[in-house]
This record gives C-alpha cells, structure tokens and sequence, in this order.
C-alpha cells in the first residue's frame, strides 16, 4: 500500500495540490493556533494550572487536515489528544482548557457543534461515531462522522466491532487512525502483526487509505474523498496517516524510558507545520510578517481561553448532584444532606 | 383488555412505541427471528428492517452504536440476550452510556433503553441465568426496572422509552410466559422510580421485585395460613430506589424482608436493610433480614432450585423476624 502524499519533507509539491494556496494558508493559520494552544496548555500543566494533559505537538497537520474536510454539522468523536481537530470543528478552546482544568462544563461544546466531549477510554468511542452517523442516516440527513483514535486502540475489541458494525451497515463513518507510532509505551511494532493498519480495513470490506499524517495537504485530501465517499451513500473508510507525537504519552510520562532520542530528533525535521511553511514559501505565499501577526493572534486567543476558564466560578453542589439525569432523582435528592457546605438538608 | 404474557405485552409496548420514528429496536436475531424469546417477534416484518435492526454477534457494539444513535437524536431500544452476555457491553454502559450526561454537563444524552432477560429458574445452559442487577444498580447515571408482571412491564418499557435517560430494562425469564394478565389496550405508562404495594399486610414487609414477586406473594399466602398479616411491595424500579414506599411500610410493620435473587453481599437486598436501618430503625422490632442468591457462580438445572429463594425461605425469614 502507497503513502499518499503531495509534499515531500522539504515542502516541495509531488503531485499537482488537492487545494488552491488560499486553503493550504487557512490550514497553515489554524496549525499555528492549535500549536500554541498545545504548548501553552503543557506550560499550564508544569505550573499547576491543569490536570495531567496529553500533548499532539507533531500531529496537527493529522487533526486540522482531516477536520477541514469536514461540513460544520458534521460529528466528531475525538480522544484526549484530539483538541485540534476538536476546536476546528468548533468546540472552544475555553472548554478544552476546562475539561483539563477538572470542570465538566469543558464537556460542553457550543449548541449546534456536534462534536463529542473527548474519550479517555481507549477504543469504546469508534463505535459512537457509528452509531451517530447510522442515526442520520436514519432520520434522512446527510451528515457523517469522523472518529479519531490512535494506533494502540486497534488493539481493543471495539475497533473491530465498529470496523464491522460501519462495514455491515455500510454507515458514513470516516475512521481516522493517527498512527504515532507509540502507544504509551509499546510500539507499533509490539502492538499488530499487520503489515499497515490500514490495511486492516480489507479485513472489514472497506477501503483503506495510508496517508503521511505530517503534510497537511494530503490530509486534507484523503479526508476529503472518504467523506466525500460517505455522504454519497458509499460507506465508511478507514485512513491511517502516519505521524508522530514528539512529546511523552501525557505530561505523567516518561517517554526517554522507552524511545530514543534520536527517533525524536528524526521526526521533528519532519514537523508538520515546518513543511507546510516552505510550501508556501516556495509557493511565495509565506512572509516571515505573516507567520509572526499569525502568532500574536494566536498567543491573544489562547491567553484569552485560559482567562475565560480560570475565571468561571466552580460548581455549587447541586451542579454536581444534578448532573447525572435530566431531573435529579430522589435518592440524589437525599444525598444532598451529604454534601459539605451544603444547607439544603 | 386482552390476556396477555409478559413477553406478549412486551411485544405490544414495542410495537406501539416504534410508532413513533424516533424509536429504533437493536439487537441480535431481534428481527427476523424475533429475539430468542420472542419479544421482538413481528416488529420487523410490520416496521421495516431498518427500524428493527439485526446486528452482527457483538454486545458492545449493540449499545456502543445505540449510545451513538441516541446521542443523535434517536430512541433506541438495544436487546442484549441474556444478562451473561451483558457483559462486553458493560464497559459501554459504565464508561459511556452512564456518563455522557454528566461529561458533557447535559449538553448531550442518551435517551435508550437496554432491555436484558435475567435471572434464573429456567434451567438455562451457563451464562444464561445470571441476577447481578447489583452491577447496573450501582453505575451512576442509568436507571435500572425490572417489571414482575405483564400489565407492569408494558407500562415501565413505554415509561422507560419516554425517559430522557439511559434505562438498563431487566425482563426476569422466569415470568415471560410462566402467567397471564389482563393488559390494558394502547399506550399507557407506569412510573419509573416509584415502588407498589401489591398486598398489604400490618405484621411484616416482605420487599422483592422481578420473578421473585411471585415467590414473596406465595410466601404472604403461607404466612397469611398461619395468622400472619405480610404487606408485599414490588420494588419495580431499582434505581432510583423508591424509599419512601419501603420505609412506610417497615415503619408501619416493624419488620421488614428483602427477596432478591442476586448474590447476597452487596445485593439490592444490602441496600434495602441499610436504607431501612439508617431512616426507620427506631420503628423495627426486628433486624431486617435477607433473602438472596448465595455468592457464587448461579448453579445449573440440577441445584439452581437451592440457590433461587423459595416462598419457603422468604416465610422463614419473614418468621425469624416475628420471634425476634
């Protein structure tokens, strides 16, 4: 199986681009964003400020590629290290900024994004977005979903399970595995004997796409088809873009216990953001005045999140008793006399 | 009002609620064949094969894709075959089902019901007759009813497909067909949460619910020979519990057992005696006693009769506590 690609690692173009230069600067402007988000969240978490977060530095062009191929009604079913692709399609950087500082209300994107809080659990959230896009086919829309996981989760039971479920019922779902290469600490190579993970998709009887996960452009390109492909009634895709995350798992890992220096070194002359920067050089679209206003923007709206979600007040006890049904129940009415501070018994 | 079995009226509650294009049934062998006790029988053949869907072998990709499906707007019904199948998709309902409310602080939820047969006495194969309600009742944002009559389990499957939370809907195959029952024609609903005083007595609560019911009725009936008065409630919902049933009730008899068929330590059972203990303690003349499953692996057709509790059982507890 070919990697499909359009730029070569010193941006120069392979093919003729899927896209016109006013779209590859859109994703190069939105990659800059989700950069500074990433470092500034792991910033947060040194200093205190955030639980334990789990960096995509290196898989940007992987999230914003992909979720540009995206319709804004469109779902997404994301993990912990899908905030990219999440804020593009919409859910706000203040609310991923709570979910990690330990506020539920970061689980709640704007109304009319339909983009799941993320799943900490690995594999279980493949089959929602089956579900959620069989619903629309149910009820006469034509809006897809598109579930990001990593390569480890193909090891668990639900990956096969939504494989098939999305295969059987031929559901627009669009699978997107961002194989990083490492799955805390095993391997890809200690984690399937196949050959790609894409071609894991034969098994199922859908395509497959193998995709560098690190040029933005042929992200976009190979999200575009299959969900493309999935809105016309053509089923779902599995696409497997290689790439890599050059931070540890999470801000609790260690990953010099397992990787070698020099394997990081290799991929960061491969980042994303560097090769779509010398396209548009080489495009003449790129000026360094440019790329330094994208980055004062940048830095003011995420410093602007951060206040917002430090300055919301924490929930009262009732907003944490009357968040688990519609309408507390009696029992959790009774437990209110249980809460500290609280003088409602 | 026609006579009806409880898997019959299961199947009317199905029938009139896929009325409405929202509500889809899910499961394995649910169409076609009509589900391996009949309840989906015919719901197919008159709804469409897209409303009544057959899935491949997979337990958490049936309520993984119903989670999905209600997160989007839909009603679905998801029938896992029997409770020790429930298992692979108990991750699904803890982990996700169960949470979404609460992670996404109400802004998405998953307005489904799983329907599960359970429980023993049918001499079933293992794996077939498994009673651990316990596990459902103890997950946080699911609500768990179990029905023990016909009329009963149409009205709380209705109630349960209106609710706009997940119900995990647990159908004791003991009953599906062991009874017959005048069942009101057309929708109606019977509340979820609240619990029914099916006899009442003044001189000991006996509290069950599912197929045990009926063995906690016909322990009344034998007590009732010797002199004793015993009020008999249906729990009917297990979570939320309905306390407040059960506490006027020991509060009036001061004696109070609790039937159930899951494996005793941390059964419903536990949290019945702990909740009558905590509000109504001063008004019992006894302890409470249980009545349960022993805890161990649900013993096959040749020894399940032990394990099952017998009307013999409940009236010997429900003795025990008028010599204390």
């Amino acid at each position: 199986m070919d990697v499909i690609r359009y730029l070569a690692e010193d941006g120069s173009l392979l093919a003729d681009p899927p896209v016109g230069t006013d779209r590859a600067r859109d994703l190069f402007a939105a990659m800059i964003v989700a950069r500074t988000y990433d470092r500034k969240a792991s910033a947060l978490q040194r200093q205190g400020r955030l639980a334990t977060y789990a960096q995509f530095e290196g898989q940007e062009a992987a999230q914003i590629g992909s979720a540009a191929a995206l319709r804004a009604d469109d779902w997404m079913v994301g993990t912990y290290r899908d905030a990219a692709a999440m804020w593009h399609q919409g859910y706000g950087w203040e609310q991923l900024f709570l979910g990690r500082m330990g506020d539920e209300r970061g689980g709640s994107p704007p109304e009319g994004v339909n983009v799941l809080p993320p799943s900490i659990t690995v594999g279980a959230h493949m089959i929602h977005a089956v579900g959620l896009s069989w619903a629309e086919r149910l009820m006469g829309s034509d809006r897809i979903a598109l579930t990001y996981f990593g390569d480890g989760a193909t090891s668990e039971g639900d990956f096969h399970e939504a494989m098939n479920f999305a295969a059987v019922f031929s559901t627009p779902t669009v699978f997107l595995c961002q194989n990083n290469g490492w799955a805390i600490s095993m391997s890809r190579a200690d984690q399937t004997r196949s050959e790609t993970i894409a071609v894991k998709a034969v098994a199922y009887g859908m395509p497959g796409v193998l995709v560098d996960g690190n040029d933005a452009l042929a992200m976009l390109a190979v999200t575009t088809e299959a969900v493309e492909r999935a809105r016309s009634g053509g089923g779902p895709t599995l696409i497997e873009a290689l790439t890599y995350r050059v931070g540890p798992h999470t801000t609790a890992d260690d990953a010099g216990r397992y990787r070698a220096d020099d394997e990081v070194d290799a991929w960061r002359t491969r980042d994303p953001i560097d090769r779509l920067r010398a396209y548009l050089q080489q495009t003449g679209e790129w000026s360094e005045a440019w790329e330094s206003d994208l980055e004062v923007d940048a830095s003011a709206e995420i410093e602007a999140a951060v206040a917002a979600a430090e300055d919301l007040a924490a929930f009262e006890p009732d907003g944490h008793l009357g968040r688990a049904f519609a309408e507390p129940t009696r029992p959790l009415a009774d437990q209110r006399r249980f809460v500290p501070g609280d003088d409602h018994a | 009002m026609p006579e009806m079995t409880m898997a019959q009226a299961l199947n009317d509650a199905l029938d009139l609620a896929l009325a409405d294009e929202r509500v889809v049934v899910i499961g394995e062998d649910v169409g076609t064949t009509g589900g391996v006790f009949r309840v989906t029988d015919g719901l197919a053949a008159r709804h469409g094969s897209d409303r009544v869907i057959d899935t491949p072998v997979a337990e958490s990709g049936i309520v993984g894709a119903a989670f999905g499906m209600a997160v989007a707007g839909l009603r679905p019904v998801a029938e896992i075959q029997f409770l020790g199948f429930a298992y692979p998709a108990f991750d699904q309902i803890v982990s996700h089902v169960g949470r979404i409310r609460n992670r996404s602080n109400h802004r998405f939820s998953a307005p489904m019901v799983i329907r599960i047969p359970y429980g023993g006495g049918i001499g079933a194969a293992e794996h077939h007759s498994e009673s651990n309600e316990a596990i459902f009742v103890h997950t946080p944002g699911v609500k768990v009813v179990v029905p023990a009559t016909p009329r009963d389990a149409k009205g709380l499957l209705l109630a349960a497909i209106d609710d706009p939370d997940p119900v995990v809907f647990l159908e004791p195959i003991r009953v599906y067909r062991a009874l017959k029952q005048d069942v009101p024609e057309g929708r109606y609903t019977v509340p979820i949460g609240v619990a029914a005083v099916v006899r009442e007595g003044t001189d000991v609560t006996i509290v069950s619910y599912g197929a045990v019911l009926r063995d906690a009725r016909r322990a009344a009936e034998l007590l009732g020979a010797e002199g004793v008065s015993a009020e008999v409630i249906d729990l009917r919902t297990l979570s939320p519990l309905d306390a407040d049933t059960v506490l006027d009730s020991a509060r009036k008899t001061g004696r109070v057992v609790v039937a159930v068929e899951g494996h005793r330590t941390l059964s419903v059972a536990s949290e019945v005696a702990a909740l009558v203990q905590e509000r109504a303690l001063y008004s019992l003349l006894a302890p409470v006693e249980r009545v349960t499953g022993f805890d161990t692996v649900v013993p096959l057709k040749r020894t399940e009769h032990h394990y099952i509790p017998s009307p013999d059982r409940i009236a010997a507890a429900a003795r025990q506590t008028l010599e204390a």
